[in-house]
Order: C-alpha cells, then sequence, then structure tokens
C-alpha cells in the first residue's frame, strides 16, 4: 500500500459523522433486537431473527468502527476467510448430524 | 547475499543487559523467544517425567506404582495437556519464530512488539493457572470429551480455563507474525527469496489466528455447562456430546499443523546447509505448508469414525483425509531430493533433521492407515494411535526441535557444546524413541487399549520393551539437556558463520546486536543459492 492510499484512508478514519451515524444505528438496531424479543414470536425463526440482526451490527462495526471498508484486499481476504471457516464448521456438522441413521427406533 | 549489515566487533549484544525487568519487560523479540524458549523447554521436562512414570506402571500387567486407575488418569491428562498446550503448540512457532522472523527478514523487531510481550506474559498466566490446577488435576484426557468432562469431580474448569488464556497468546503471536511478514520485509527480500522457514512460521500463524478461537469458544461452552449447568452438549437437555467432538477437532486437527509446520521449516533451512546444495523444489516446499494449512480444516471428522457419527460424513472425510497426505509427501520428497549427490556433513543438527525426514515418515504413513475408514475402526483408539501420534509429534515436531536447538544455538548464545556429546545424545534420543514407540504399532495392532493402567499379560513383553526404550530415550534427553547447559558457561566462541549458511541471521554477528541491523540490508540473492559461483 503507498503512503498516498495510506493518508486516503486517514482522511476516512477522522470522518467524525460516520462514527456518530453508525452509533445511532447500532442503538436502533439493539432497539429493534429487544422490541421484535418482545413483540414478535415466530417461533423456530427468533433465533435466526435474532442472529441477523446481530450480523448486520457486527458487519457495520467491522466495516466502521474497525475500518474494513477502507482496507486492502489482503485485509478482507483475512476478514471473509474465517466466515468460509465457519460455514465449513457449520455445513459439516449439520450435515453430520442429518445424515445419522438412528441405531435404535 | 545482503548490503547493509552491522559487523562491528563493539556492538553490543542483545544478551547485554541484565537483570530481571530487563528480561521481564523487555519488547526484544529476540529476549521474548528465549524466554518462551526457557519456559517451553522447563513444561516439555516436566511433561516428560509424566510420562515416563506412566511407562514406569506399564512394566507390568497390574496396577502397583499408582494406588488408584484415577492417578494414572491424572497422570495422562496432565502428560497430554502439558505437551500439547504448553510445549508443542507454542513451541517452536512463539520460541524459535520470535527470535528468527525479524532476522530472517531483515527487520530489527515484530510488527508489534509491545502485543508481543504481552502474548508472552498471557501465556505465561495460562500456565499459572494450569499449575494451580494441579492441586485437584483433571482425569478427562488432553481432548476434554464430553460428558465425561462434565460429570467427573475432578478440576476441569480451571485446566481449561488455562488452555483458554493460553489461546489468546496463540492468536496474537500469529496476528503479529503475519503482519511482520508482510510489512516488515527488507528490500529485496521478495516473497520468493523467503527463507522457507519463514513461509512456514507464516503458514502456522494462518492457522493460530483462525482455528485457536474456536477451541477457545468450545472450552468457554464446556465451562459454561460444568458450572452453569447449560445443556450445550447434554442430550438430556437438548445439547449433543458430538457436538464437543466437532468443535475440539476443528481446532485440534489444524492445531497437529500448528505443531509440526513450523518442524517443516526447520528443516528445509538444516538440509540444504550440510548438503551445500541449493533446497530442491523451493516453491513446492513453500507452496505445500499454505496446502496443508488450508486442507487440515476439511479433515477434522476422522478422528470422530467410531463416535457414532453418520456413515455419509465418515465416507466423504476418509477421502479428504487423503488429501493431507499430497502437500506432506511433496515436502519430503524434495528433502530427499535435495541430498541427492549433496555433499553431506553430519553435524548433530544434520542427524535430527535426517531422522526427522525417517520418524515422520512413518508417522505419516500410519496416519494414512488410521485415515482409511474401515482400517480405523479396528485400530481407533489402540496404541497404534498412540504410536502414529507421537511418531509425528516426537518424531517430527521434537525432533525438529532439537535439531534447531543445535543449529541455531551459537546464534543464539554466541557460544557452542560439546559436539561429540550432542551426537552420542542424538543416539540414545532415536533408538530411545524407536524402542518405545515401534512396539506400540504391534499392541495396537494386537488390540491393546489406550489409556488404561491395566492390561492383558499377553502385552506385557511389549510394554517392557518400551518402557526400557523410555528410559534410553529419557537418558538421551538428559545428557543432551546438559551438554547444552553446559556450552552456555564454556569458554567455545564459534565462528559468526559456523556452517557457511547463506540465511540472513547469520550474516551478523552472534549473539546478534541489541537492533539486529544498524542498517536494514538489501537482499540481492536466494537463501540457497549454494554451489553458485
Amino acid at each position: 500500500m503507498s503512503i498516498e492510499n495510506r493518508d486516503h484512508i486517514e482522511e476516512h478514519h477522522t470522518n467524525i459523522w460516520s462514527y456518530v451515524f453508525v452509533l445511532l444505528a447500532l442503538f436502533t438496531l439493539t432497539a429493534f433486537t429487544v422490541l421484535t424479543a418482545i413483540k414478535v414470536d415466530i417461533g423456530s425463526l427468533n433465533i435466526v431473527l435474532a442472529m441477523i440482526i446481530a450480523s448486520v451490527k457486527a458487519s457495520i462495526v467491522a466495516l466502521f468502527f474497525m475500518h474494513l471498508k477502507f482496507e486492502d484486499k489482503l485485509t478482507w481476504l483475512y476478514a471473509l476467510y474465517p466466515l468460509f471457516l465457519l460455514f465449513l464448521l457449520i455445513f459439516f456438522t449439520l450435515m453430520e448430524t442429518f445424515t445419522r441413521v438412528p441405531v435404535l427406533k | 547475499m545482503a548490503n547493509g549489515i552491522a559487523a562491528d566487533s563493539t556492538y553490543e549484544s542483545y544478551l547485554a543487559k541484565k537483570g530481571f525487568t530487563a528480561w521481564a519487560l523487555t519488547t526484544d523479540h529476540k529476549r521474548i523467544g528465549i524466554m518462551y524458549l526457557i519456559t517451553i523447554s522447563f513444561f516439555f521436562l516436566l511433561a516428560g517425567v509424566t510420562a515416563l512414570l506412566m511407562r514406569y506402571e506399564l512394566l507390568t500387567p497390574e496396577l502397583d506404582f499408582f494406588s488408584t486407575t484415577t492417578q494414572y488418569n491424572v497422570a495422562f491428562t496432565l502428560h497430554g495437556s502439558l505437551m500439547v498446550f504448553f510445549f508443542i503448540v507454542p513451541g517452536i512457532a512463539a520460541s524459535l519464530g520470535n527470535f528468527l522472523i525479524p532476522l530472517m527478514i531483515g527487520a530489527r523487531d515484530v510488527a508489534f512488539p509491545r502485543l508481543n510481550l504481552l502474548s508472552y506474559w498471557v501465556y505465561l498466566v495460562g500456565t499459572v493457572i494450569l499449575m494451580t490446577a494441579l492441586a485437584q488435576p483433571a482425569d478427562t484426557g488432553w481432548t476434554f470429551y464430553t460428558p465425561y468432562s462434565v460429570e467427573t469431580g475432578t478440576n476441569v474448569i480451571l485446566i481449561t480455563l488455562g488452555v483458554f488464556v493460553l489461546g489468546f497468546s496463540s492468536i496474537l503471536t500469529g496476528m503479529n507474525f503475519i503482519v511482520t511478514v508482510h510489512k516488515l520485509r527488507a528490500p529485496g527480500m521478495t516473497w520468493n527469496r523467503l527463507p522457507l522457514f519463514i513461509w512456514a512460521s507464516y503458514a502456522t500463524a494462518i492457522l493460530q489466528l483462525l482455528a485457536t478461537p474456536v477451541v477457545g469458544i468450545t472450552l468457554l461452552l464446556l465451562i459454561m455447562e460444568k458450572s452453569l449447568d447449560i445443556g450445550f452438549f447434554d442430550p438430556a437437555k437438548g445439547g449433543d456430546p458430538i457436538l464437543f467432538q466437532n468443535f475440539f477437532w476443528f481446532y485440534s486437527h489444524p492445531a497437529v499443523y500448528i505443531m509440526v509446520i513450523p518442524a517443516f521449516g526447520i528443516i528445509s533451512e538444516i538440509i540444504p546447509v550440510f548438503a551445500r546444495k541449493p533446497i530442491f523444489g523451493y516453491r513446492a516446499i513453500a507452496y505445500s505448508s499454505f496446502a496443508i494449512a488450508i486442507i487440515s480444516f476439511f479433515v477434522w471428522l476422522h478422528h470422530m469414525f467410531v463416535s457414532g457419527i453418520s456413515e455419509t460424513a465418515a465416507a466423504i472425510f476418509s477421502f479428504l483425509t487423503m488429501l493431507v497426505a499430497i502437500p506432506t509427501a511433496i515436502k519430503v520428497f524434495n528433502w530427499l531430493a535435495t541430498l541427492y549427490k549433496g555433499s553431506i556433513e553430519f553435524h548433530s543438527s544434520m542427524l535430527y533433521a535426517l531422522s526427522f525426514i525417517f520418524l515422520f515418515t512413518i508417522g505419516g504413513l500410519t496416519g494414512v492407515f488410521l485415515g482409511a475408514l474401515a482400517v480405523d475402526v479396528h485400530l481407533h483408539d489402540t496404541y497404534f494411535v498412540v504410536a502414529h501420534m507421537h511418531y509425528v509429534m516426537i518424531g517430527g515436531t521434537v525432533m525438529g526441535f532439537f535439531g534447531a536447538l543445535h543449529f541455531w544455538y551459537p546464534k543464539w548464545f554466541g557460544k557452542t557444546f560439546n559436539e561429540l556429546t550432542a551426537k552420542a545424545s542424538w543416539f540414545l534420543v532415536f533408538v530411545g524413541f524407536n524402542v518405545t514407540f515401534f512396539p506400540q504399532f504391534f499392541m495396537g495392532y494386537q488390540g491393546m487399549p489406550r489409556r488404561y493402567a491395566t492390561y492383558p499379560e499377553q502385552f506385557q513383553s511389549a510394554h517392557v520393551l518400551s518402557t526400557y526404550g523410555s528410559w534410553i530415550l529419557g537418558l538421551g534427553i538428559f545428557i543432551m539437556t546438559v551438554n547444552l547447559i553446559a556450552g552456555i558457561f564454556s569458554r567455545k566462541v564459534p565462528e559468526g558463520n559456523p556452517y557457511k549458511s547463506l540465511s540472513l541471521e547469520w550474516q551478523m554477528p552472534s549473539p546478534p546486536p541489541h537492533n539486529n541491523f544498524e542498517d536494514i540490508p538489501i537482499v540481492t540473492d536466494w537463501t540457497y543459492a549454494y554451489g553458485k559461483k
């Protein structure tokens, strides 16, 4: 990464309004989490809804507070590869669970 | 191969400053490396003593040395936990990586020196927690499998908490090394000129960074289940005990490569120097470290073939497991090709490197047996697995570690050891190791299960042979330790570059100056250009 690019990044980092906006977004989503937990009952999908909101919040934190939005491709690779590993872990664990043949009926 | 390296004889070495705080609060990567080296060596010796106690118990089929079978269970839990989490996982990566990575790439330190010191102290806090747990040690084995680990009255929480804390040290070290290799390479030190130890350390760091959080969370879930009665793994509460094994091995199989890939790097450094030939298949060796690091995440279920998992999953993972053999074999063939027609010098470190190739190949091939689904059903949880694991971990990682100790010793301390004694201790270690573990392949094949304090009489002769072997191995390691410690107090001062190595760390005085390089060097040639004119 060149010096110029680094300066460019610093400019983005010092934009206070983006941080304020992100903070408000996180507060809003937290309120949304609480509201849906109290008011919305969609059975087994409750957890899915909660996880979707949590994932959006985590993404905002990673992108803006952790500056991922302004980083180079290599940093993105290191950020996204664990998500692929998480997918592997969940996919193969569920695949193993769902393909089990019951020994006792 | 490089310009700009200080050769001033009046320099201040990194060992010059004395006193507790000069070491405890240092941010010098070399000192931190030495502190790791001393700490992990202490735990290696402690874990070795527990192994000797276990082998002594197994001299006879009855329980006679330990009072209860639980005491034996505690002994193998301690042995496994200390060896895996306190010696072999942080072992080469943290100790040698810390000392060597900046020197080899032409940097003055790692990217985050303070974080590096924090990593060491976090590691030490983890060891203190574990030592506290010794008052009421766990008896679960190093794998902490549920449901037993939840039900046992022994102190599982403290020992797993110790391992959890250690994980942070591993993650921080891995991140530090990745950034260091990316950002601090000297001018001219391109990726294709990097020493293979750096490639190996980089691949290891990726595994440390990405796999370790999984075991951390798994052990936290276990602690929560045990202390708060939450049912993650208990079927009665909606959990699944197999889930623990899935999580545990998702980390712990890549962890096997965290342990052994740095040793691959060491062997790739030692062999060209003492064969006086350029390394054969440089890129193949470098990229195969990455291939192993990637594939290692796809194979974890082979540890669970007899845990009641589905046959479909077992068949898929048996196939995937075979893939790991390919990049591993690439390395072995390239090392052999490097040796071919070389002008070989049998320095003690080279003897360990050659032992590594021989023993690791046995460990790797028996791993292929265990990866084959049908064979594993017969051999699972027998002494065959114990022998295989020790051929990989001791025959591989520890032989590489011992080779590194002898190879870089003059660089670390500016002193040298008695080479004849070193060769004698190598002989004892090599013979003792094989006498200890080779009979275990046969015992396992005949059905002797692992982790039992008592056994049928038909296995006694093999157990006696194995125990005698452990004494020879212990004697060899004892002599090696005394020889290396005595070397520090000796007056023998080696040449600056005793092996005529072309690697960057050998182009500077020994022990290295405090800041490594007066001016950052400019690298102009390949690290392995032996025999070029």
